[in-house]
């Protein structure tokens, strides 16, 4: 992103609302976002300067002026301007495009609308005109605009809820305030006489950090992140707040977060450039061995047939002479390096980008976006890409959480069934259950098993008591605008999926007050007295409510994890028990989040007891929360099971398939995630990266470097050990003798589970080898709870010892450090956030779209890539090194071998077009096979189609052709007269033999290349070769002799040579000889060591239908190990803040009688929560000596 | 609360519809001929080669072997020549001399007569661009601008016509072929027009327009350093082939690709004795020995040589083609053994690889 550079490194800020005058002479940054490199003005100059900054062009630059010199001047100087100027319009044309794209979309961004107090009254804005120190007003579901300082919301308190998924991923909601003070100034004529000053630290970085201070009416208040709105997130839950711009547009921490763009290369630029500077040392060898040999000619002929042949004014010497001949020879050997080669690339990679966005399949209907790529630089990257890093939220999941399946009773209700009962398979399901019955239902929930509202409806006690605890037991609040128009507002979107589904069940949760909840249950309101919530946390992993009846009975319930509770149960539940955790495992098996519910019914004297107790340790300052925790713990004891749910976290569409394909591929797929550990493990097992069959999945939670090192230690000891049982003999001898590290040898599946803090130790520069080595030994690796900066970590760590292309793809805010990191980045597009969109390479809307992207598109784009190089350096050796030959039968005097028009044309006409058309166009096997047999993608992995070896056989098979291009000619035209008695051998009709015969060589090697005759390269391959003799004749012609005899001196020689059957049959022979050991090597190679992708090609020309041989898509449905749903997206404090009632509306406060309870510190709780798990996953450094609590 | 409209724009909304186009083109679905190496394809085409190229290279070979051609080098014969020539002081001085030859049998059909230079290095760079087509098309251009120096003008700044290296060295032996019959001697009538290409002759030279020759170049241009005379009195005999035009200097101009050449000088005109080619007997070639050669070490030769419909003598072209007829041929019979051999065994390592894989993974499991 484009940092205003400002001369004076900013020490703090100052910030004075409503005075923009005051705030101006600070030259703060505005919210205006600028990515584009260029305007009309500067097009030019800065483009011309950034072209010739790269070698090539400076190097024909170089050229073009030693051409001026005529001592050495061996072309005439559009041979190289030509081409030259080609490419840089070319270059220029393509720049100029992007850069009118990257100002389209910073003109998206910058004209959104704002609402901006100004004068005291709200007026609409653009964005990009938001100065720091206004007061803007944000309304629901809205974007923050920039960095804001929250004054006032809608909501009691100053409280403000905002989602954060864009900046760091976390899905669950938080929580922001206003500072007292402000959190009053509720309307624009209060807020426009605001002028407090803000001073706080310059702008950063940093997420979760945020220190200044307001002064206003001459005191001073302490800020913190805690009142801070930061742009990118979105308000939710709120119907509006006003904030005091304190950092905008490049300044503000999203931005300063992104980083710089920076310019990706892949890997086979890099192996160009490499070999493209050989190529150069190669020019300069040739170079040197022709200038050696014109001095020794010049001093052992030359001086003696300097009657005939003065040497040049200035030339003294044979030395001299060769010096310059060294020069002349670097002018018309140049073409070794092609310059059109970056162009054509460009060109080819331009043409795989439109046809990604032309991809109908990679089109999503739903959010209407298609595939875009939005760099033209990486494709054929697609095409190796080893390592895949994903982020979850949103990318592999869609979050949103779905109750789909519950256990009562021993009973399970949730299958899709077919009207005979039986488990219906997807696509064909029947209607959804209609909940019409209920005018309070949500419409859009749906759910499909009949015989859930059957048993409602026939009054099921247990079924009733099952939903009535799920519309007690949670700490949503519930929002009524319109009479039955209920809005839930849950913290974490497991808890909302629970209550929404009792409420289409009929026991609607109305309303609550920090001592009642008000319920209909089937229709009919009853009020619960709320006596105490029993909050969640990361330890307890369940929560409780306990609750009085209007009937007076007090009854806890509980909900929690699995593991937790059904040890708590009465031993009466056992066989209730057993049946449970059969349906429990069922739902683990298809990766669905699951909870336990209970109850437990109080006698009035013990609660009595226990409130009391609660009491006091609540007042008391010390150990507060232990004994706390040994309270709760008494009380949830004994209770009773009343069933369980399965919640779904939404899966993308056709995630788990993808990453089976994928894996198949032999691609490596890393999950990083800000989520929690459990959420993150169990989306792990719903799309398949975790099984059950695996070996081990090794959790890595250590706090300090010592234990994480110990985990890591122990995980490859553990590897080792497995492999070592299973190797034996025979197989082991054949491992050890071909894999390099016996880590890679390692038998059996495992997995590696690492959290953010771990992570921080593990990625310390001493541990990094020992934990990838250990990570890439396993199958999958998941890491939870990191920050983006981590994420970037983990990517260059692997970019760092793995030297292999990694991919990184994201939606959300905190996956841009990652997407810019990885060789590849692709954003999730089609949701709100656009920012990983906008710093991605390719952008699509489902994930499962990646499977085309590597599979069709990249493997596609490599395989042309290369055959392009490999054909384009073949075919400009073939053409230059004649020039070599040549040199030692001319006197070394760098006379070219062609006509200087054929030098020009040959590479920009003559055989740019087919090698374009098979480079864009050309398919080795059709893209259903590709994704049927994805061990097709494995070439690109190992880099086996264009390296330094395939390279050498290139420009050997070059050398090979020039050599014969030069002798067979020259062995026929030694003596030879033509068949009227004329000599035969004249320099032009030999370069016009030369060519023709080089023209039709290269043309019918394209041809053998070409796997894939379009209509279109036919007519590039036809069409070339009859351009050629087009250009030929029209060169050769009388009448443009006539105009410029000085440049068209080959007057009539095309129609006199290419009459003679002599040159014919030269033609003939050296096409035969250089073409013949090509088709018999080639075809020795299909026969005896065929591809994959040969061997797929030769069954489908004979039509056997080889079918999924290669393919072993493992199936779901088998049991899977249960994991609990609860809290994955929960958080400790909600409890407490509900109790407090200081979330609650005035109006529904004074309802109730608001007990007094000493819970002043309910926001210091959230705060200090929050505080902890923000700075641990912030810092990985800081994050060592903190403890987490997952 | 919900039913407020995102302020946001969305892009989908403002547009009918961004889905891409169904076309095969763009959908990459192009119908396309997906040619392959096959064991068929392949065998044929290398058989199909090795017959054209041995059929080829039997008849280039046998035409070939039909040509008669007699070189006479001469460098040495005239060395009394040789040594007046070194001295470049002599140029205006003549010197004759007379090389004898035995045909022992008839040479018949049209004959040529070449002249043939050793290690004249006539390909390089420097001398290749020595020339100005624009004077030689008769054109009044400022050759100081062309490539011809140092041979572009006199120190007076007379400008040399024709100008350039090219023209200043032309070959100037004349040679006359004598044919010794029954002790009298016979000089064989050559033909020394028509022997250059017809586009040469009547697009590329062209003398410039004036009502006589002489008087076009005798005012303001003066002859090469190295000729004897100036190029309007190259052919005094025929106008047609006199000044530019002149086919000996349009012959010498097409500059030869190698320094060993021969560059068609005479035809033997076939009239009386002559109709049927040369008869066998003694022969007498009379040269004019202007051209030095010895300075730069090269060589010279009188050539006579009949021509076939591939040209002259040249043995190059007919082995080449039978040689890479047997290669393909022989490749074709090497591919089919491999194919054959290799299949079997391939087959055979294939189950048992099978075999193996399937038992590893057992024992994996």
């Amino acid at each position: 992103m484009g940092v205003t550079g400002r001369c004076v490194v900013e020490e703090e800020r100052r910030v004075r609302a409503n005075a923009r005058e005051y705030n101006e002479k600070f030259q703060y940054a505005s919210n205006c976002i600028k990515t584009s490199k260029y305007n009309i003005v500067t097009f030019l100059p800065v483009n011309l300067f950034e072209q010739f900054q790269e070698v090539a062009n400076t190097y024909f630059l170089f050229l073009l002026i030693l051409q001026l010199i005529p001592q050495i001047s061996s072309l005439s100087w559009f041979t190289t301007i030509v081409p030259l100027v080609l490419v840089l319009t070319i270059t220029a044309v393509k720049d100029a495009t992007d850069d009118y794209f990257r100002h389209k979309s910073d003109n998206q961004v910058n004209n959104r609308q704002s609402q901006v107090l100004i004068g005291g009254v709200l007026q609409q804005e653009q964005w990009m005109n938001v100065r720091v120190g206004d007061i803007i007003k944000l309304e629901n579901n809205q974007f923050v605009a920039a960095d804001l300082l929250l004054l006032s919301s809608s909501e009691p308190h100053g409280l403000c809820y905002i989602e954060t998924a864009e900046l760091d991923g976390e899905t669950n909601m938080k929580v922001r305030q206003a500072i007292p003070v402000t959190a009053e100034l509720g309307d624009t004529s209060q807020l426009a006489r605001f002028d407090g000053e803000v001073v706080c630290e310059p702008p950063n970085n940093k997420l979760d950090k945020f220190g200044g201070t307001l002064y206003w009416k001459e005191s001073k208040y302490p800020l913190s992140n805690q009142n801070m709105l930061l742009r990118g997130c979105v308000l939710r839950n709120t119907e509006w707040c006003f904030g005091l711009v304190i950092f905008a547009g490049p300044d503000t921490k999203l931005m300063q977060n992104s980083g710089r763009t920076k310019f990706k290369r892949t890997s086979i630029d890099r192996l160009m450039n490499t070999l493209v500077l050989w190529i150069f040392g190669f020019l300069v060898c040739m170079g040197v061995i022709l200038a050696i040999g014109n001095a020794i000619w010049e001093h052992e002929v030359g001086v003696c047939f300097q009657i005939y042949l003065p040497w040049d004014e200035g030339v003294h010497s044979a030395f001299f002479s060769g010096f310059l001949s060294f020069w002349s020879y670097i002018i018309i050997l140049n073409t070794v390096v092609p310059i059109s080669l970056y162009v054509s690339v460009e060109v080819i990679r331009l043409g795989h980008s439109y046809f990604i966005n032309w991809d109908k399949k990679m089109y999503c209907a739903k959010r209407r976006t298609p595939a875009e790529a939005r760099t033209t630089t990486l494709n054929e990257e697609l095409g190796q890409v080893e390592y895949i890093f994903s982020d979850k939220t949103g990318t592999l999941t869609q979050n949103i959480m779905v109750f789909s399946k519950c256990s009562v009773n021993g009973h399970s209700y949730g299958d899709v069934q077919d009207m005979l009962g039986h488990k219906a398979e997807l696509g064909e399901r029947p209607e959804p259950v209609d909940f019409s019955f209920n005018p309070l239902a949500d419409p859009r929930f749906q759910f499909w098993d009949p015989s859930l509202l059957e048993a409602v409806k026939l009054g099921d006690l247990h079924v009733h008591e099952f939903f009535r605890l799920l519309s007690l037991c949670h700490t949503v609040m519930s929002e009524e605008k319109s009479e039955g128009e209920l809005l839930y507002k849950a913290q974490s979107p497991d808890e909302g999926a629970l209550v929404t589904a009792a409420r289409n069940f009929g026991f609607v949760f109305r309303s609550r007050t920090p001592k009642t909840i008000t319920v209909h249950e089937l229709g009919q309101a009853i009020t619960y007295q709320l006596l105490a919530i029993l909050d969640f946390n990361n330890i307890r992993k369940r929560m409780s409510v306990i609750v009085r009846s209007p009937e007076g009975k007090i009854r806890l319930y509980c909900k929690g994890a699995d593991t937790i509770l059904l040890e708590r149960l009465h031993p009466l539940n056992q066989d209730l028990s057993s049946i449970t955790t059969d349906h429990l495992n069922e739902y683990a098996g298809e990766g669905l989040r699951t909870l336990v519910l209970a109850y437990k019914d109080l006698e009035e004297s013990y609660y009595k007891d226990w409130s009391e107790r609660l009491h006091r340790v609540g007042s008391a300052p010390e150990a507060r929360e232990d004994h706390l925790a040994r309270l709760y713990d008494e009380v949830e004891h004994d209770m009773m099971l009343l069933g369980a749910t399965a919640i779904e976290d939404k899966l993308q569409q056709g995630v788990p398939e993808t990453i089976a394909i994928l894996t198949l591929a032999n691609i490596k797929i890393w999950v990083l995630t800000g989520d929690k550990q459990e959420t993150a493990v169990n989306i792990g097992y719903s799309c398949k990266m975790l099984t059950d069959d695996m070996t081990e999945v090794f959790v890595v939670t250590g706090h300090t470097v010592l234990e994480v090192r110990e985990e890591l230690r122990k995980a490859r000891e553990k590897m080792m050990d497995a492999s070592h049982s299973v190797c034996n003999g025979f197989y082991q001898e054949k491992l050890s003798s071909k894999l390099t590290s016996v880590l890679e040898a390692i038998a059996g599946e495992y997995a590696l589970v690492i959290n953010g803090h771990s992570l921080a130790h593990a990625l310390e520069a001493d541990m990094e080898v020992e934990f990838l080595e250990t990570a890439c030994a396993c199958k999958a690796v998941i890491c939870c709870r990191v920050t983006p900066l981590q994420k970037a970590q983990v990517v260059e760590l692997v970019k760092k010892y793995k030297k292999a292309v990694t991919l990184a793809i994201g939606d959300g805010a905190n996956d841009v450090s990652m997407i810019k990191t990885a060789h590849i980045g692709v954003g999730i597009s089609g949701q709100e956030g656009i920012q990983a969109v906008l710093a991605s390479d390719y952008s699509f809307s489902q994930f499962k779209f990646l499977q085309r992207l590597l599979l069709v598109h990249g493997r596609w784009s490599y395989l042309r890539m290369c055959k392009f190089l490999c054909y384009f350096f073949y075919k400009n050796f073939a053409f230059t090194m004649v020039h070599f030959w040549f040199g030692f039968f001319c006197g070394f005097s760098a006379q070219t071998v062609y006509d200087q028009y054929f030098i020009t044309l040959y590479n920009i006409v003559y055989t740019s077009l087919p090698v374009l058309a098979m480079g864009v166009f050309d398919q080795d096997v059709p893209e259903q096979r590709s994704m049927e047999y994805p061990k097709l993608y494995e070439p690109g992995q190992l880099n086996l189609l264009f390296n330094k070896r395939e390279f050498f056989i290139c420009i050997a098979q070059g050398i090979y052709t020039s050599i014969l291009m030069f002798f067979i000619p020259y062995g026929v035209f030694a003596d030879a007269t033509r068949d009227d008695g004329a000599q035969l051998a004249d320099y032009q009709s030999f370069a016009v033999t030369v060519a023709t015969s080089l023209v039709i060589v290269v043309s019918v090697q394209i041809g053998l290349d070409t796997g894939f005759w379009t209509a279109i390269n036919h007519f590039f391959i036809w069409g070339s070769l009859a351009a050629y003799f087009a250009i030929l004749f029209t060169m050769h012609s009388d009448g443009l002799f006539r105009m410029f005899p000085h440049q068209f001196r080959f007057v009539g020689n095309a129609q006199n040579t290419l009459a003679q059957p002599t040159v014919w049959l030269t033609i003939a022979l050296t096409a035969v000889v250089c073409i013949v050991p090509v088709v018999a090597f080639r075809f020795l190679k299909l026969d005896l060591k065929p591809e994959l992708s040969d061997t797929v090609r030769y069954t489908q020309l004979v039509r056997k239908k080889q079918k999924t041989q290669h393919r072993c898509m493992r199936h779901a449905g088998r049991v899977g190990s249960r994991r609990s749903g609860y809290a994955f997206s929960h958080q400790e404090g909600f409890g407490e803040l509900i109790m407090s009632g200081k979330n609650m509306r005035l109006s529904s406060l004074a309802l109730s009688s608001f007990a007094p309870r000493p819970s002043t510190s309910w926001i210091d709780t959230l705060r200090k929560k929050k505080g902890c798990e923000g700075s641990s996953a912030g810092s990985p450094s800081g994050a060592a000596d903190k403890t987490l609590r997952v | 609360m919900k039913n407020k409209t995102n302020v946001l724009p969305r892009e989908g909304e403002a547009q009918p519809s961004r889905c891409p186009d169904n076309t095969a083109f763009k959908q990459q679905r192009l119908p396309a001929w997906k040619p392959q190496l096959t064991i068929a394809s392949v065998l044929s085409s290398f058989f199909l080669t090795g017959a054209f190229c041995l059929t080829v290279g039997v008849c280039l070979v046998l035409s070939a072997n039909s040509v008669r051609e007699i070189q006479i080098d001469y460098s040495d014969k005239c060395s009394d020549c040789s040594k007046l020539r070194e001295n470049s002081s002599n140029w205006n001085k003549e010197c004759h001399c007379s090389v004898n030859f035995t045909l022992k049998e008839n040479i018949l059909g049209d004959v040529f007569m070449y002249y043939g230079l050793q290690n004249f290095y006539q390909n390089h760079r420097r001398y290749v661009i020595s020339r100005s087509d624009a004077q030689l098309l008769g054109r009044n251009v400022n050759i100081q601008r062309s490539y011809c120096a140092p041979f572009s003008t006199y120190r007076n700044g007379t400008p040399m016509a024709p100008c350039g290296a090219i023209a200043n060295s032309i070959f100037n032996d004349t040679i006359n072929l004598f044919y010794n019959h029954n002790s009298s001697v016979i000089q064989v009538p050559l033909l020394k027009t028509g022997n250059s290409w017809w586009t040469d002759k009547n697009v590329k030279f062209r003398n410039p327009e004036s009502y006589n020759l002489s008087s076009a170049f005798a005012a303001g241009t003066a002859r090469p350093p190295y000729w004897q005379k100036p190029v309007y009195l190259l052919d005094e005999e025929d106008e047609r082939n006199n000044g530019y035009l002149n086919d000996d200097f349009i012959i010498w101009m097409r500059v030869s690709a190698f320094a060993t050449f021969r560059n068609l000088y005479r035809r033997v005109r076939r009239v009386r004795h002559f109709t049927e080619g040369l008869p066998a007997g003694n022969y007498t070639f009379h040269i004019s020995y202007n051209f030095p050669v010895t300075r730069f070490k090269g060589r010279k030769h009188v050539i006579l040589s009949t021509v076939v419909w591939s040209g002259g003598s040249n043995p190059f072209l007919g082995i080449a083609y039978l040689v890479s007829g047997t290669a393909a041929t022989l490749t074709g019979f090497v591919i089919t053994g491999i194919h054959l051999k290799l299949r079997k065994k391939k087959t055979y390592f294939q189950r048992r690889c099978e075999s193996c894989f399937i038992c590893l993974q057992r024992s994996l499991h």
